[in-house]
């Protein structure tokens, strides 16, 4: 049994930024309270030995007030199914020390052999502030290390310092144990060892000015938004355009080279159409995710909530659930986990209830696809695109509607007094540009994983669906009128025409519906179906994109597969409809019964179904 | 005429003042129990950072560290100004 070694601190103390470094994983940090919300292990050498590292949830005390604090102190006390840990690290900010000395009192008072490490010695000395670190180790009594996390300084010594917590000093003498009698040990403490204060941040005072304004700060806000979204369209455009025309290329040269049969079918329509249609939103959806890591990691997360916390009191919530909210953009489901730090279970539940509102990144193909294909690319202010506009819409729409269902739940089914809300404001510090990468890429792999499960295995299901039984067309028909119908006659068919009752009033046809069905285990299958449905055979050499078969005329039917109007309520459809089984499944898990996600389901499925209704009807 | 000065109470006053001194955070329930752990201890020097519109939630600075709360919360702090200042 390896010696086990847990990260005690403070919310936003720097716990998983060391255990990153100390462990050489890449868990997910940022720079506000409560990112970790759940415990994580790893692995440590120290060169003579192997160690086991905990990284818990930040706590500001060891009396638990919310899920996540919980699961730290479950932990330190040996309440989870395994033994307590061997040696506790408390791990606090060098320059807060003020603040989180005083819990070290009280995890001293457990007894246990424990190692204080004061992470960002590197912005205190920016700040001015020096502290004697000889004198603090030897007035506590216990190993005292400073280190710089994100860029590894001082780790190399800790690790040696990590190997065995029985050899580490006890402390000499503990205050009583009450709150008051902490803070006034640790202000005695910090008086003796303070060579210079630690000044303010002159950069977040700064930007605070401008970024806390009430009006300023919206603006700067929306038009940062604004920014974000043009790019989407044209930054990523040319690298999407590009990546499409290959999958193409790739799927006739593989209708070409091989014989003709079912196999090369498969392998083209099913495999390489089906999947690549959703590859190539990698460019953009690597976009979004560097939008949300940029936002956690520079400190605006906890701005945003104080920016918006009259609101969100109107809905009967707080702030830590717009941040959940926020951090289900990137997907809902650490969104959903990321509830875990709002201390009362019916803010907490309304959050849930509400949190796939918000616009994941599977929604994005979808939107992109659709809106490049109806909606026209002129100017309307400046550089801003009525396309970039339309997708902002449809993202702000994800998360009004949010915060509308939310106090709705909150005033009915969930009313209760709700609980005090406090929140740390970190400084300002610019992400390092390598970790935003490295999360980045770590999304995009779970990304690259679903396209590579889910989403492989549903097109392949789609494209038994879409090819069989087979039937033989009638001889003067042109290979686009053959493919029309052996679709026509498939089982993908009776699927879509056995839901006709359901979505006709919507205004899509058949073959939406197929794609409709399937996005209930992956909204991106909406996308993969389309591009099976609508690939005829090439007649020219030229590239057609999946966008322009959509609003172009059909070369059998004669009408184009979608209107504006089916278009727009499809939009709308999406916004608003749960299709993600891995929400449903994470929903399930979070709140322990079967009742919440299917009420989250069928919920969600109406007002899809009725804001879809309304926009067709208004638009055709 | 403006009304007689009262010096200000509660830490949901503080932007009148500027900077006071913690008294003491009423009552002992949980939410009492984390602003002491905040560092809300008798004597502790506070300081008002602004306040978001239409009596949105407040920010101070306090030991170093700035802190967002709600004037419900704010109310239950109580606070004696610094001497020398009115």
């Amino acid at each position: 049994m390896s010696t086990r070694l847990a990260l005690l601190g403070s919310p936003n103390s720097g716990k998983t930024t060391l255990f990153n470094a100390l462990t050489g994983l890449r868990a997910k940090t940022g720079n506000y309270p409560g990112v970790t919300v759940d415990r994580r292990t790893g692995t440590v050498q120290t060169g003579t030995s192997e160690i086991t590292l905990i990284d818990l949830p930040g706590t500001y005390s060891l009396h638990a007030v919310s899920e996540d604090e919980a699961v730290a102190v479950r932990v330190l006390k040996g309440e989870m199914g395994e033994n307590a840990p061997d040696g506790i690290v408390m791990v606090a900010d060098a320059t807060t020390l003020q603040r989180s000395l005083p819990m070290l009192a009280e995890i001293l008072q457990l007894g246990r052999p424990t190692l204080l490490v004061l992470t960002m010695i590197d912005e205190l000395k920016a700040r001015g502030g020096d502290y004697d670190l000889f004198l603090l180790k030897k007035l506590l009594g216990i190993p005292v290390l400073g280190v710089v996390g994100n860029r590894g300084l001082g780790i190399a010594d800790l690790r040696e310092n990590l190997a065995d917590p029985n050899t580490w000093a006890r402390p000499t003498e503990l205050p009583e144990s009450n709150t008051e009698a902490r803070f006034a040990w640790a202000d005695a403490l910090l008086e003796k060892v303070e060579r210079h204060p630690v000044q303010e941040s002159g950069l977040t005072r700064a930007m605070d000015r401008i970024l806390l304004h009430p009006v300023l700060g919206m603006v700067v806000f929306f038009a940062f938004l604004a920014v974000f979204f043009q790019a989407v369209f044209s930054w990523a455009a040319p690298a999407m355009d590009l990546f499409a025309g290959s999958m193409d290329a790739l799927a006739d040269w593989v209708i070409h080279t091989f014989p003709p049969g079912l196999m090369t079918s498969l392998l083209a329509d099913g495999i390489i159409r089906g999947v690549g249609a959703v590859l190539v939103f990698v460019p953009q959806i690597a976009l979004l995710f560097a939008l949300i890591f940029f936002f956690e990691a520079s400190g605006y997360m906890a701005r945003a909530a104080f920016v918006v916390d009259r609101v969100m009191g109107w809905a009967g919530l707080e702030g830590r659930c717009f941040i959940a909210l926020l951090s289900s953009y990137a997907c809902s489901v650490p969104g959903i986990m990321a509830t875990r730090s709002i201390p009362s279970p019916r803010d907490r539940l309304a959050t849930i209830l509400v949190a796939p509102f918000a616009t994941c990144s599977a929604r994005l193909p979808v939107y992109a696809l659709l809106i490049t294909a109806f909606i026209p690319d002129t100017k309307i202010v400046g550089p801003f695109t009525l396309q970039a506009l339309t997708l902002m819409g449809l993202y702000l729409l994800g998360g009004f509607s949010a915060i509308l269902f939310a106090a709705f739940f909150k005033r009915g089914l969930l009313r209760g007094a709700s609980l005090p809300f406090y929140l740390e404001l970190p400084p300002y510090r610019f992400p390092s540009l390598k970790s935003i990468a490295v999360q980045v890429w770590r999304r995009l792999k779970v990304f690259l994983q679903t396209a590579g499960s889910i989403i492989l295995v549903g097109s392949i299901v789609l494209w038994v669906l879409l090819n069989f039984p087979q039937t033989e067309a009638p001889e003067n028909y042109t290979p686009a009128q053959a493919q029309a119908h052996s679709l026509e006659h498939s089982w993908a068919a009776d699927v879509g025409h056995a839901m006709e009752p359901i979505f006709k009033p919507l205004g899509y046809d058949w073959r939406i519906n197929i794609g409709l069905v399937a996005s209930f285990a992956a909204r991106e299958l909406m996308v993969s179906t389309l591009a099976q449905v609508y690939a005829y055979p090439n007649e020219g050499d030229d590239f057609t994109s999946l966008g322009d078969l959509l609003s172009r005329p059909d070369p059998v039917t004669g009408k184009p597969p979608l209107t504006l109007a089916a278009a727009l309520s499809l939009l709308v459809f999406f916004v608003y409809a749960l299709l993600c089984l891995s929400t449903f499944a994470v929903v399930k898990r979070e709140t322990n019964t079967w009742r919440w996600p299917i009420f989250m389901m069928s919920y969600m499925f109406a007002i899809a179904w009725l804001g879809a209704w309304v926009t067709f009807q208004s638009f055709s | 005429m403006n009304p007689p000065y009262s010096a200000p109470t509660t830490l949901a006053e503080l932007s009148q003042a500027g900077v006071a001194r913690i008294r003491s955070v009423q009552g002992d329930d949980d939410a009492a129990m984390r602003l002491r752990e905040l560092g809300f201890t008798p004597g502790t020097e506070v300081s008002f950072c602004r306040q978001a519109p239409f009596g949105g939630p407040i920010i101070v600075a306090l030991r170093g560290y700035q802190l967002c709360l709600r004037v419900r919360e704010a109310k239950r702090v109580l606070i004696e100004t610094i001497g020398g200042q009115l």
